[in-house]
């Protein structure tokens, strides 16, 4: 070798040998080469979990942007974002994409969610995959809980009310959920203090840590087949995971980006009118899209039933619906035997239903002014 | 000598691991501690003095005043009578609002309803809202805790 390098090959070349020299890259190399993705009638499920984490990514990157310009107190936060949105060049694309780009994540997730679900892909040996992904669903949720708040506008104030009052109906330790969560007694300047630290800070360092299990736990153990077509016998074609899978991941990553870029563009996130601790809610207020059948849920439940408080029915029947689906890959003992498991299948049928029902009866049905 | 050897072991691992469950704890109570928040050094409030004269207020009208830090409402009821609540709805932690049309007092939040008298009609609240005392004096209403 010596010498200068002449074209951008050798100057490739020169690397990577400077690289081998010093690291031993032949592992990676391997793992690259004989990675692989069964093909089957149900592989397209396979994309939204990348698609997943293509969309966290710019959440990452337009949130660091955000971050520039942000000023985390009552007094200043809704003006900066106005400012963000108004005077800084771009700013109303960064932040309506970091908008949109959370409501698609949330989208493709539970896509992702459902369709591990319904594939049974979280029987043994996925079951802690399955957890940590768990894990990650609630932590996005948090993290769109919290950032929702962070513009200091009438919804977000109002939603925001509700969703520590909803913590707070759990017993015994409500209360004091409540509290940790608003910084105080009640949604306040210090509650937007602490979220913004939540989201930040401690709800990036969990993801970072739990994503990087879960994709480790997907690498080392590659992608599950579902149950049917491991029964049916025929052996399974895969294809190499780079680059044909990569390839067309990157398909599905470029049509996210056109879908947000066409969102974001032409219909920019609203800022609202800034949050008044003194003002009534207003009429037509509701969460985000993902809590709506939450939302709608506490609207139909009566004041009490029997001796107990309708809301905190509302919310214990929410805590055992999370507790199932986490815990899911323990209860559904058929499936982890290799046998059909047509109950998990109709629970989850139910489920399914019950959240597109009530989210459609949240836009369409009347019960406002 | 196999288990004299071994017991030491098993003592300096308890010691180890015991040492430093008492580190982790000893690091980990004041994060805690740190993390609920002081109660607040505001004082409760027992009465206030609204911003607006009786003259100002229609009939068949409410109006949101801060009592405290809390939100309160202001009624004038359809008779001209003046009557005061907390303005937080007694479901989830909203605040509520006076509908002329419908003469009763609503949180828009998930559609729960009370008369004017601060009960609990209709949807989800489980509770009537608390109940303020109005006095008019000199022009001026003052509205306290204690009705």
């Amino acid at each position: 070798m010596g010498g200068v390098p002449r074209s951008v090959a050798e100057l490739l070349r020169f690397a990577n040998a400077w690289v081998e020299e010093r690291i031993d890259l032949s592992g990676a190399r391997e793992l690259i080469r004989h990675k692989v993705v069964p093909v089957h009638r149900h592989t397209i499920w396979y994309y939204f979990g990348g698609m997943t984490l293509f969309l966290f990514i710019i959440q990452v990157m337009t949130g660091i942007l955000l971050l520039l310009y942000y000023r985390p107190s009552a007094e200043e936060a809704f003006e900066s974002v106005q400012f963000i949105v108004t005077e800084v060049e771009f700013g109303w694309l960064i932040r309506s994409i970091h908008s949109w780009s959370a409501n698609l994540l949330v989208a493709t997730m539970m896509i992702h969610l459902f369709s591990v679900y319904f594939t049974q892909a979280y029987r043994k040996p996925r079951e802690l995959t399955w957890v940590s992904g768990m894990c990650l669903f609630g932590i996005f949720l948090f993290f769109g809980f919290s950032g929702y708040l962070l513009p200091w506008n009438e919804l977000a104030y109002f939603a925001t009310k509700v969703g520590t009052d909803v913590a707070g109906q759990v017993p015994l330790v409500g209360h004091l959920i409540a509290r940790i969560l608003r910084g105080g007694e009640d949604v306040t300047g210090a509650t937007l203090s602490r979220f913004y630290g939540f989201h930040v800070a401690i709800l990036p360092l969990l993801t970072t840590a739990i994503l990087g299990l879960h994709l480790f736990l997907v690498q080392k153990q590659g992608m599950s087949v579902p149950p049917e077509i491991e029964r049916s016998g025929r052996p399974i074609r895969t294809m190499p995971f780079v680059p044909h899978f990569l390839l067309r991941d990157l398909v599905g990553w470029l049509s996210a980006l056109a879908v947000l870029g066409a969102l974001a563009a032409y219909f920019p996130w609203e800022l609202g009118v800034k949050a008044d601790p003194f003002a009534p809610a207003p009429a037509g207020i509701r969460p985000e899209w993902y809590f709506m059948y939450m939302f709608q849920t506490l609207k139909y439940i009566p004041a009490k039933i029997g001796p107990i408080d309708g809301e905190l029915v509302g919310v214990l029947g929410f805590g055992v619906g999370g507790l199932f689906l986490l815990l899911v890959p323990f209860l559904d003992r058929k499936t982890a035997r290799g046998e059909k498991s047509p109950l998990f299948f109709w629970i989850g049928v139910g489920i399914v239903t019950y959240i597109l029902v009530l989210s459609l009866l949240g836009y369409v049905a009347p019960g406002g002014k | 000598m196999q288990t004299a050897a071994s017991s030491r072991r098993g003592f300096v691992n308890i010691l180890m691991g015991g040492g430093f469950t008492a580190m982790a704890a000893w690091m980990l109570y004041p994060v805690v501690r740190f993390l609920i928040p002081p109660k607040s050094g505001e004082p409760t409030i027992a009465s206030v003095t609204v911003p607006w004269k009786p003259a100002e207020l229609k009939s068949n009208s409410g109006r949101i005043f801060k009592f405290g830090s809390q939100p309160g409402i202001l009624v004038k009821t359809p008779a001209g009578e003046l009557r005061a609540f907390a303005a937080t709805c007694t479901h989830l932690n909203c605040t509520v609002q006076y509908r002329e049309e419908k003469q009763d007092i609503w949180c828009a939040c998930h559609n729960g309803i009370y008369d004017l008298n601060g009960k609990n009609v209709s949807g989800p609240p489980p509770r009537p809202l608390e109940t303020y005392k109005v006095n008019v004096k000199a022009e001026q209403v003052i509205v306290s805790k204690g009705a």
